[in-house]
């Protein structure tokens, strides 16, 4: 990618930012709540993504991760009383690790069979949830105490049950996660990534260790999920089994399709447009998440290159 | 209860999943093997095959067994053309390729399983049994239906067998799947084939449900655990291997029975789950499986 | 649409891009779009959080049947304080994690004066203290113990329906007296589930008797014949209690698992509840009990309040839908909501609410209720509110099954179910 083209998708990434930032000045309250949860949501695609739209894997199975951040987090706090920073830290190293181990044993397999080995961890996940329900009291879940409620950063401290402080934190590991997917994608190592993507043979025999370069990128997709995770079950106070079941595998399959694999804004998109349809949805009808399906199937014959991806092929071929 | 009793319950009960199971696992198997493609809305064709059962049974007055005729009948009509027609308007266009069928499935399991709620309710709805009657054991008592569920997973899976083997339409599918373009070369409509596959692999599906619905109700969130242990069975069996799906069948459903019984039926499905994302890892074409081609 | 115009173009000034987001995310959220003409006149907003689907939905919709019939009789009473009644019904599939998200909902988007109607423990307890923290009045009409556990918070009330606790104290003594000591439980293994285990224990042991075993079964099981055998051969009573979908095959796979020679059987009416019993592999339950909050069948002494609350809701003399004999109510639950409603309105009254400004007076006015009298509004009987407990108590039914009905054999009083608690959510920030 030329440097003009780099800088203007960093431009564009900034001046979305921006609007993301105002939009807690004139979104009323529940909208503020909502957007709050597609910001933590869109970091969760954006690790999909990473890994979708980058390297060209499909994992069925992202909800372990997310799953992984929330309880790494909300446990070490709920049973150990930890600090809600160094449990969020400890929550992101922990997703990494965890993508290291599945990802050494994953990334062995390819095409389908990664999807359904993929698919089977995060149903080994979702059943550990049940099976440990001593720590993680199983279906019914765990609320975080009141007075975990409160991040003391040392200089400040913060009120999570405070509606715009919890939407200024996702703001922020939105606007991190953006960043280091912008950096990383721009540097050699994203270039070797998108190689593997487009032509995994010739990136091998460039002598390009084409093993390690899906390893990393998958730590980092597993990584920014378990973020995602770690901070959703931290701002919102609860964690139950539902975070590790296979609809949130599937959602951001979801808003990533939808907003465009391979476009760094696109699972943000996607995101915005899902996740309000599906509110909107559930008041008309029990069977709201037909949409999910709906969509899916659209997608997939007539749109497969989602949103952006579109907007990339008519109109803006430098979109990242 | 001694622990003969206790094992003699638990390897009934893991024979009647195993009975179930081998049946749900033959659809996938046969759609795996033929079409190349993983059917992950295959749980849902037991879900809707059992939904309809019950739809069918409830329209007919009389005798129970009328009822549950009717149904193994109506039932697997129905779910095959469900499945015909989501194979020619939605998989035929994505030219079977297996991610985007994956992708595509998914939506479609959302799609019939959103439907049936809004059609069928959220309420789980009995089928009365055919026919009534309890085993008596010295320890504990036994529903004879059950058994013979098991009788009729012979027969189906022998039917199965004799329509691969024997017939004319087993030899076109079997030509499919063992090599798709000479298949072609061969005069063999390889296209209009993986259709009629499709709807064959639903249509067992939707049998099983039938099978299922007298012991467990239908319910519209049904489809997931056939779902998961088929995906097991046909993977432990081999992909595409008949005699593999069988038999890993019954090892899991027995397994899966003993295990429950003696430990927790959350640690039985971790672990069987976990051997068979180890197995896809380690033994690409499963424990029994012929290298893929 | 108007989103993706902002994105790709940003020559527009930035102060129009905000406008259009945030113009059509108002749109989007204004819940006047899809409700027209409800933010005109002043009206009293209820949140209903039904269990629509998940494995609470038979309960939801009787749940939902009922709150309509409540609010209906209100409002033709001329409504609360001259307000009428306005009730938003979301539903939370019994999950927890929408059942929280949904208070949120309800407390940000549609600015409910109060929140009430979730059963399943699971859902409340992930939900109460979302309501705390929102401030949010929300009564539940549920039956775990989570109130007497001091576990929830000053704006969380259950009016309606006793606790299990409660429940368990109250009939302990009967079932050791009449049907023995030596009692194998089976439950689902959540906190509803664990609060039968842990309160039946120490009440039947309070009567010199034991529980020989505990059979805990996941709440999403579909498959229970693998569990029985755990029933210890000593066993003189099995007691069940069994919720979700399910809950037919469990029944009837214990009846063939047990045959003619069954120890005696005392089971909790969520095993059964919407749940036709005229099935022939039912038969083997003539000759056990149940217990029952509010009697399905019309007894013989039927009071004109339940001849009332029945007619209101639509319910016939079996305890079945009046359009739909096949439709079986949960009749033994879904008076709670009712009375509920009924406890919220004489809370109202108490304080003269006016809007949610007045929702501290509503917490304080209904922590000085006492007692319900037995009537149409409180037609499951006459109870008493424990208002430094935030929980209610009244009398328990204990019914046997005979000839496919259930018969009322004996009626705990007030006092039976009576415990002690040093908890005391009057203490509590407001």
């Amino acid at each position: 990618m030329s440097r003009a083209a780099f800088a203007r998708n960093a431009w564009l990434v900034l001046a979305v930012l921006a609007v993301l930032f105002s939009l807690q000045f004139v979104l009323p309250d529940y909208q503020v709540l909502m957007a709050t949860r597609m910001m933590l949501l869109a970091v969760f695609a954006l690790g999909f993504n990473a890994l979708l739209g980058y390297v060209g894997l499909l994992s069925l199975g992202h909800a372990l991760f997310f799953a992984c951040g929330l309880y790494a987090s909300g446990l070490t706090v709920y049973h150990f009383g930890w600090g809600l920073p160094a449990a969020f830290v400890f929550a992101v190293g922990a997703s990494a690790v965890l993508a290291l181990l599945i990802g050494a044993v994953a990334l062995r397999t390819i095409r389908v069979s990664f999807m359904i080995v993929t698919l089977m961890f995060a149903q080994v996940g979702a059943l550990t949830v049940l099976y440990f329900a001593a720590w993680t009291n199983g279906q019914e879940g765990l609320s975080l105490p009141a007075s975990a409620r409160v991040a003391d950063l040392g200089v400040a401290t913060l009120d999570l049950t405070d509606a715009l402080t919890r939407y200024n934190i996702a703001y922020g590991l939105l606007a991190a996660s953006l960043l280091i997917l912008l950096v990383y994608l721009g540097s050699a190592r994203g270039r070797i990534a998108t190689a593997v993507r487009d032509n995994e043979g010739r990136t091998e025999m460039l002598g390009f260790n084409v093993f390690a370069a899906k390893l990393e990128m998958f730590v980092l997709s597993g990584a920014m999920s378990g973020a995602a995770g770690a901070a959703y079950g931290l701002l919102f106070g609860y964690l139950g089994a539902t975070f590790a079941s296979f609809q949130y595998s599937i959602e951001p399959l979801l808003f990533t399709l939808l907003g465009g694999a391979g476009t760094l804004l696109g699972p943000l998109v996607g995101v915005l447009f899902m996740v309000g349809l599906i509110d909107k949805l559930s008041e008309l009808t029990t069977a709201y998440l037909l949409v999910i399906g709906v969509v899916l199937i659209v997608l997939i014959l007539w749109f497969p290159k989602g949103i952006l991806g579109t907007v990339r092929e008519r109109w803006l071929p430098w979109l990242m | 209860m001694g622990f003969g009793p206790y094992l003699l319950l638990a390897t009934l009960e893991g024979l009647v999943q195993a009975a179930v199971l081998s049946i749900t696992a033959a659809g996938l198997s046969l759609v795996f093997g033929v079409m190349r493609v993983v059917n992950v809305a295959h749980g849902e064709f037991v879900m809707l095959g059992a939904v309809i059962a019950w739809f069918t049974a409830s329209l007919l007055t009389g005798h129970p067994a009328m009822g549950f005729a009717a149904a193994l009948l109506v039932s697997p009509l129905l779910v095959g053309a469900v499945a015909f027609a989501s194979e020619r308007v939605v998989l035929r266009r994505l030219d079977y390729n297996p991610e985007a069928t994956i992708v595509a499935t998914i939506g479609l399991l959302y799609i019939l399983q959103q439907t049936v709620l809004l059609v069928y309710g959220p309420d789980a709805r009995p089928v009365d049994p055919p026919f009534y009657y309890t085993i008596r054991f010295p320890w504990f008592g036994y529903s004879a239906y059950k058994l013979f569920v098991i009788g009729a997973a012979i027969v189906i899976m022998g039917g199965i067998w004799f329509v691969l083997q024997k017939t004319r339409a087993g030899l076109v599918m079997r030509a499919a799947q063992y090599d798709r373009e000479t298949a072609q070369a061969f005069g063999i409509p390889v296209d209009r084939v993986s259709a009629w596959v499709f709807a064959l692999g639903a249509m067992l599906a939707a049998i099983a449900g039938v099978l299922v619905v007298p012991i467990q109700q239908a319910h519209y969130l049904m489809g997931a655990d056939p779902l998961l242990l088929s995906f097991i069975v046909v993977i432990i069996g081999g992909l595409g291997s008949m005699s593999g799906t069988v038999l890993a069948a019954v090892l899991v459903g027995l397994s899966d029975g003993i295990i429950s019984m003696m430990f927790s039926p959350t640690l039985a499905k971790m672990v069987s789950t976990l051997l068979v994302a180890l197995v896809l890892v380690f033994r690409p074409n499963g424990l029994l499986g012929k290298a893929a081609r | 649409m108007k989103i993706r115009s902002g994105l790709s173009n940003l020559s527009l000034p930035r102060r129009d891009v905000l406008k259009t987001i945030g113009g059509a995310a108002a749109l989007l959220a204004s819940p006047a779009v899809i409700r027209p003409g409800f933010a005109q006149e002043k009206t009293i907003r209820l949140g209903a959080p039904f269990h629509r689907t998940g494995i609470g939905a038979s309960y939801g919709r009787w749940y939902e049947r009922t709150a309509n019939a409540a609010v209906a009789l209100v409002n033709e009473a001329g409504g609360i304080n001259g307000m009428q009644v306005e009730m938003i019904v979301e539903d939370d599939g019994t999950d927890p994690k929408r059942g929280s998200e949904l208070i949120e909902k309800f407390a940000t988007e549609y600015k409910v004066d109060a929140v009430f109607g979730h059963l399943f423990s699971h859902v409340v307890a992930a939900s109460a203290p979302r309501a705390g923290e929102l401030k949010m009045p929300y009564f539940i009409c549920s039956e775990a113990s989570l109130l007497g556990a001091g576990k929830l918070n000053r704006y969380t009330l259950q009016p309606g329906i006793t606790d299990v606790r409660s429940q368990v104290k109250a009939m302990a003594p009967w079932i050791a007296s009449t049907l023995g000591k030596k009692v194998t439980m089976i439950f689902p293994d959540y906190n509803f589930g664990h609060d039968h285990r842990d309160f039946f224990s120490a009440a039947i042991a309070e009567q010199g008797g034991e529980v020989v075993a505990k059979i805990a079964i996941p709440p999403t099981e579909t498959s229970f014949t693998r569990y029985l055998p755990q029933i210890a051969p000593e066993t003189e009573v099995i007691y069940h209690v069994m919720v979700g979908p399910a809950v037919l095959t469990f029944v009837k796979e214990l009846g063939d698992y047990l045959g003619s020679q069954r120890p005696e059987i005392f089971g909790f009416i969520d095993s059964l509840e919407a749940v036709d019993f005229s099935t022939p592999q039912l038969s083997f339950l003539d000759g056990t009990y149940f217990w029952e909050a509010n009697p399905r069948y019309a007894q013989a002494e039927q009071t004109p309040f339940d001849k009332f609350y029945r007619e209101k809701v639509g319910v016939d003399a079996n305890g079945a839908s009046t359009a739909d004999p096949k439709d079986i109510s949960t009749y033994s639950h879904m008076f709670s909501v009712w009375e509920t409603l009924f406890a919220i309105k004489q809370g109202m009254e108490a304080c003269n609410y006016q809007g949610p400004a007045n929702q501290k007076d509503l917490i304080l006015a209904m922590e000085q209720i006492t007692a319900f009298p037995e009537s149409n509004e409180h037609p499951q009987g006459a109870k008493v509110f424990n208002g430094k407990l935030h929980q209610v108590f009244g009398s328990q039914c204990i019914s046997k099954v005979e000839g496919g009905k259930l018969v009322v054999a004996h009626r705990t009083s007030v006092e039976d179910g009576m415990y002690e608690s040093d908890v005391d959510y009057t203490k509590m920030d407001l």
